[in-house]
């Protein structure tokens, strides 16, 4: 089949060389789509001109992750996975490879600012409700980078092959050990072996270098193409869409390309500024960012006085710890309670009767005598839970208007407690055990929940503001 | 050739039948890549058994031998240590070791052949650390009445000086103690059950 012939490419601009690029650009343009992906994601890509300072976070999130994939590619020029030598190859890359500990700081670095960047995007999402019809599926390709990063960030903690790589490894791979029936195959299936051991080492490389960076630059791909299908949110959270001009231009779109492009350079300056603040003068962070116990080579035969895993993972850890016996009781009535309120409120009696025998099911495997399955189980089920829930949220938001602006005091409560809620397990996941934190882990753990599993009542229920008919500034 | 002449059915039927082969033979490509990441040979014969010596274990004192990769706990009790666990059958979750976490003949008060020396797999029911030693019977963060056992740093769990988990603990089990036998009084061989005893 003949390809439709396409226009010669104008380049703009003064000099002696514009004839002979825009020719080249001819000869590419006519073999390739170049300048319609040029003009589909930059040039022509309409986005609310309302952006604020949240919306500097997504660019950034890519910033960072050239940052881990330059970075990491030169690290594996000297690193070493296996067990005998992966230690010796950090500290050799640390101590004598030239320019070697800039390089490691960097990938150290930019592991926590990945996070720091991504929770906040993620913020910026439930504030101005970016996860709203239609953008579902931005949300779950969203969702999914963000599982395939903690993967990514709890495989390569291991390749160190220091004290707290070693035993935090050891603890979430006996997470899978929890799990019913198939769980002690399970757990040696993924170590290669009865304990975290060289094999488990090799394939925990094999996956951080390999196998997860090409799933997360796929899923990249979905979600940057799902905004440009279907458009970027704004913090006023109305369609800019409605509202075009007589080129079916966005009235209050401005392309992406030059003047989001230009926005963003400010904020990777300013970024630049703070990561390499924390490369240069604190790259351990005072243990949050290179926890000190992993300056000490793995020893399988001791574990730390106190292990903590990484500060991005500690709300979870927190739920996990926090799930003891005693507590079983409390959330199986949190369950009878969240059952009450389906059958209360739901008008479908399909999904009153679902709920009920959902509800009963839990609650037998939570509490029933021989029936129930150990605490243990459901902390690594709470936890998975955690991590999953936001999934949901799309369908779980019931408010007539997406942005926290128009929304009332009641969502903007939930939020606000939600987020000192996942800070204060947080804390909590990297302290010491005590009565009083598992108490207000506890604490937290239902308000962590009660912020989703409530939001279809409290959403429905707030007092909204209209929404503007155009984006403010 | 047109629409008319299509035999719907038969392509349908070639469309499911190809899907199907397809899917059969993919799900068995996958069987040897799922089979490589299980224990090799050389990992599953790694696991001969181990002797060790506790002639020179002071009284109260621990020594940690590596098993099949794990750490296993020799612990030589003083009578006080020993009063403890008969003392402590009130705050721990299976004081009659009920659960299969031991060999039958260390399924006792001490959960031990010879009451004196405790011998356990130091890895926490809970999710596989190692717990550490708090032996001695004084106030603890995690506990103000403490009578001596081990404490889980990962978690909080507790363990009492025979290896018998705490109740409302992220731990469900007790220790395990692993098959052994005494070779000799001081001997003990780490991994094989008495024969005959």
């Amino acid at each position: 089949m003949a390809a439709t012939p396409k226009e010669p490419v104008q380049f703009r601009g003064a000099g002696p060389l514009n004839a002979p690029i825009s020719g080249l650009l001819t000869w590419v343009d006519q073999r390739f789509p170049l300048m319609s992906l040029w003009r589909d994601h930059l040039s022509q890509y309409y986005a609310p001109k309302n952006f604020n300072f949240w919306y500097f976070f997504g660019s950034l999130a890519m910033l960072v992750l050239v940052i881990q994939i330059v970075t990491g590619i030169f690290l594996v020029m000297h690193y070493k996975p296996s067990a005998a030598e992966a230690f010796a190859s950090v500290e050799y890359i640390m101590r004598d490879v030239p320019g070697g500990w800039f390089i490691r700081y960097m990938h150290s670095t930019g592991a926590s600012a990945f996070f720091i960047v991504v929770y906040l995007h993620m913020f910026r999402g439930l504030m101005y409700g970016s996860y709203r019809q239609p953008r579902e599926l931005i949300w779950i390709f969203g969702m999914l980078i963000y599982l395939c990063l903690m993967a990514e960030a709890f495989f390569g903690y291991l390749l160190p092959w220091g004290q707290m790589s070693f035993w935090g490894a050891q603890v979430i791979v006996n997470l899978f050990d929890a799990l019913p029936v198939i769980g002690p195959d399970l757990s040696t299936w993924i170590r290669g072996d009865f304990v975290v051991s060289d094999a488990t080492l090799n394939r925990f490389f094999a996956f951080h270098v390999i196998a997860l960076p090409l799933v997360l630059l796929g899923l990249v791909a979905a979600h940057i193409m799902a905004l440009h299908e279907v458009g970027s949110n704004n913090p006023d959270g109305v369609e800019i869409k409605k509202h075009k001009d007589e080129k079916g231009r966005p009235l209050d779109g401005i392309p992406f390309h030059p003047y989001y492009t230009v926005k963003d350079i400010v904020g990777v300056v300013v970024f630049l500024f703070l990561f390499f603040l924390v490369v240069f003068f604190m790259p351990e962070m005072g243990g949050y960012f290179l926890e000190f116990n992993n300056f000490i080579p793995a020893d399988p035969l001791k574990t730390p006085p106190h292990i903590a895993p990484v500060w991005y993972f500690t709300p979870y850890y927190s739920i996990l710890r926090a799930i003891t016996e005693e507590f079983m009781l409390v959330l199986a009535i949190g369950v009878a309670a969240y059952v009450v309120l389906i059958w209360l409120t739901a008008r479908d009696s399909r999904v009153k009767l679902a709920a009920a025998a959902i509800g009963l099911v839990v609650i037998v495997l939570m509490k029933g005598g021989p029936l129930a399955l150990d605490a243990k189980v459901w902390g690594v089920v709470m936890m998975g839970a955690a991590t999953l829930i936001f999934f949901l949220l799309p369908w779980l938001d019931r408010s007539p208007v997406k942005s926290i602006r128009y929304k009332g005091t009641l969502f903007r409560t939930a939020l606000t407690v939600f987020v000192i809620t996942f800070i204060v397990l947080g804390y909590y996941g990297v302290q010491v055990v005590t009565p009083v934190g598992t108490v207000i882990s506890q604490i937290g753990t239902l308000l962590y929940f009660a912020f989703f599993l409530l939001m279809p009542w409290y959403s429905a229920m707030d007092k909204t503001k209209p929404e503007p008919d155009r984006v403010t500034m | 050739m047109s629409d008319k002449d299509t035999d719907q059915g038969k392509r349908q039927f070639l469309v499911a039948a190809t899907t199907v082969a397809g899917g059969v033979a993919a799900g068995a490509a996958a069987v040897p890549f799922v089979a490589s990441m299980m224990p090799s040979e050389r990992a599953k014969a790694a696991g001969a058994p181990v002797e060790v010596d506790v002639s020179a274990l002071a009284p109260g004192e621990r020594i940690t031998v590596e098993w099949r990769g794990k750490p296993v706990w020799v612990v030589r009790r003083t009578k006080e240590m020993l009063e403890t666990i008969r003392a402590n059958d009130a705050n721990v979750a299976d004081p009659e070791s009920k659960k299969p976490m031991q060999p039958p003949y260390a399924a006792n008060a001490t959960r031990a052949i010879k009451d004196e020396f405790l011998v356990v797999v130091g890895i926490c029911t809970h999710l596989g650390c190692s717990p550490v030693d708090k032996f001695a019977k004084q106030a603890e963060a995690f506990d103000p009445n403490w009578q001596g056992g081990f404490y889980c740093p990962c978690h909080g769990s507790l363990f009492d000086l025979a290896g018998r988990v705490y109740k409302n603990r992220p731990a469900p089990d007790n220790l395990v103690v692993p098959p052994h036998t005494y070779l000799s009084d001081t001997r003990i061989l780490i991994g094989e059950d008495s024969k005959g005893a």
